[in-house]
């Protein structure tokens, strides 16, 4: 059948798949449509670090072969997807939206990203992100702000932040320049950017996807997923990316389940959790109310509802910001000008000096300053009282969890606690932008799986996301309460054309 | 608890983060924010709780002694790490001299 190039990009991993295996269109056409999407709308959103247009069409002539070789197909055949440019990409510029990692070209592949070349998928470029995914704003790149593609109905055009750290990838989905991306998640950085910009992304359990060729912010945190349009693509995408891989000490020994295949809106039997303690003072109207639709349409998909208590919610975001900027302080320790990266060697500096003036030079300010935190919160005589705590305290925020799954299944809850905010709202305050966080970092803490699902829309035409937070292991239990919702929530809604 | 410039000062110092005078001020209201605010954190009562070391039960493998069993972790391959290495001569990593 005929397809305008225009008509490819609308297409999501699922139905593009099939369009390639059953000869629709050629993996060449989808990924030309796609780059030229891309390149289209770099200067206005600023998505991508860089694109890789000529490694999206080799990918797509290598599927389009095998298939007129009748070679069976890959789990993403002829899926051009966005990288976030913190997997390292051989021979590919891989940054963590750092000057210091600016001209960083890996060796070798991450393990995530190889699965899903593996699979038939093909990169369209790198996306840009928040500096070594920290911020929730995508304002601390050392290569720009991502514009969200969403405008306010108001007629004005107020730049929004998509959402961070993963908030080119979630501009990139939304705006249509990719069907799906990956993204990382250690405090919600899948999930906020989902919400922001009205697309689906799930973090798995801590341990699914390999975090080997990741660059590393907080090792007992990050994990990798997908992020796309809707639960099936995302179902099948984290099928791609998730399992066992001896080079990561933390990796799941566990077969990948066919969550695709699993996939079912019946929650007949299924018990949802309501905890009260997200029930917060000075809760968003519209949250609130999109919380409680979001319970009739689990109640309507045949789930039962039961109000929980997660007594220690309150202390999640607080022992997060000891915790993270703790393993950041040393796995940033590496940046040291000598092995790889920047280099900054003042005149007649020696070692010492050189680190200092390379790292000085090399990291932003959010960067410092959470590394400054964790060496603070790690140094002689602090150590007891901070870090310590903290993560005594996040025991209690897992076992709060624990106790919760003898009485549901998953647990619903807001993804954030407001629809996007401008560019610019929050960067003066760093706490007041870590408390966006709020909703989505005691999953984090508990290692537990969670996704977000888009929901409706605010008074301002801005998306709102739901969180569903599954027992580990349970990505099915996440996704199928997802499709639940999406079913219903029936979010059609887009961000029109500007850019 | 709260930092004051020479506590910045110092923490940078360790942080191998060359902080000028004008930066480590901005930096003392900042930090002290996030300090006070993480502060709560003493009001938790821990008695007898264990501090986490892993979220998700699982155990440490060792893996098999062979060498080189992948050849991407294995020996072998000193131009590719010395690629992207800002100063490597004769094979090696170049720092400036370390001793006088």
């Amino acid at each position: 059948m005929p397809q305008s190039s225009n008509a490819l990009t609308e297409l999501g991993v699922a139905a593009i798949r099939a369009g390639v295996a059953g000869g629709a269109f050629t993996a060449v056409e989808v990924a030309e449509a796609f780059n030229a999407a891309v390149a289209a709308a770099q200067p206005a959103l600023n998505a991508f670090i860089v694109p890789t247009p000529g490694k999206a069409l080799e990918a797509a002539r290598a599927v389009d072969a095998d298939r007129a070789a009748g070679k069976a197909l890959g789990r993403m055949a002829g899926v051009p997807i966005g990288m976030k440019d913190l997997f390292a990409t051989r021979g590919v510029q891989t940054t963590a939206a750092s000057h210091i990692l600016e001209d960083f070209t890996p060796e070798y592949e991450s393990t995530v990203s190889q699965k899903l070349w593996d699979a038939g998928a093909g990169m369209l470029g790198k996306l840009n992100l928040d500096q070594f995914a920290m911020g929730s704003s995508n304002e601390t790149s050392y290569f720009g702000n991502v514009v969200s593609p969403w405008r306010r109905n108001d007629g004005g055009n107020t730049a929004l932040a998509p959402g961070g750290s993963s908030g080119g990838s979630s501009a990139a989905v939304s705006a249509r320049l990719c069907p799906a991306a990956t993204g990382t998640d250690t405090g919600g950085s899948i999930r906020q950017p989902a919400a922001f910009t009205g697309i689906a992304g799930i973090k798995p359990t801590y341990g699914r996807c390999s975090r080997w060729g990741i660059v590393a912010f907080a090792s007992s945190l990050d994990q990798a997923g997908p992020m796309a349009r809707d639960v099936t693509d995302c179902a099948i995408m984290l099928e791609a990316m998730a399992g066992f891989d001896p080079k990561d000490a933390t990796s799941l020994d566990m077969p990948v389940p066919a969550w695709e295949a699993g996939l079912s809106a019946d929650l007949r039997g299924k018990k949802v959790g309501i905890p009260r303690e997200y029930r917060m003072d000075g809760m968003d109207g519209e949250v609130e109310q999109s919380w409680q639709q979001g319970v009739a349409w689990l109640k309507d998909a045949g789930a039962e509802v039961v109000d929980i208590s997660l007594p220690h919610t309150k202390y999640a975001l607080p022992a997060y910001y000891i915790i993270a900027p703790a393993e950041a302080s040393s796995n940033l320790a590496r940046y040291d000008g000598v092995r790889y990266g920047l280099r900054d060697l003042p005149d007649g500096a020696g070692l010492q000096d050189m680190y200092a003036a390379t790292r000085a030079a090399g990291f932003g300010a959010e960067v410092k300053r959470r590394i400054l935190i964790g060496t603070y919160v790690l140094s002689a005589g602090f150590y007891d009282a901070y870090y310590t705590q903290a993560q005594k305290v996040r025991t209690l925020i897992s076992r709060d969890f624990a106790q919760a799954w003898s009485r549901c299944d998953v647990i619903l809850a807001p993804t954030t606690p407001s629809a996007a905010f401008a560019l610019g709202e929050k960067s003066a305050d760093p706490l007041e932008m870590y408390l966006n966080d709020v909703f989505s970092v005691p999953a984090s803490l508990a290692g537990l799986p969670a996704m977000s699902v888009p929901a409706g829309l605010s008074a301002d035409g801005l998306p709102l996301g739901l969180q569903i937070i599954g027992k580990p292991f349970d990505e099915q239990g996440v996704l199928d309460a997802g499709l639940a919702i999406e079913q219903r929530a029936g979010f059609a809604a887009r961000p029109e054309k500007w850019w | 608890m709260s930092v004051d410039t020479a506590t910045v000062a110092r923490i940078a110092a360790l942080a191998r983060i060359r902080l000028g005078e004008a930066e480590i001020a901005a930096m003392v209201p900042e930090l002290n924010g996030i300090l006070a605010w993480v502060e709560q954190l003493g009001e938790v009562d821990c008695t007898g709780i264990e501090p986490m070391t892993a979220v998700i039960e699982n155990h440490l493998r060792l893996r098999d002694d062979v060498i080189d069993a992948d050849p991407l972790t294995g020996g072998g391959r000193r131009d590719a790490i010395l690629a992207n290495a800002p100063a490597a001569e004769h094979g090696f990593f170049g720092v400036p001299k370390v001793i006088e």
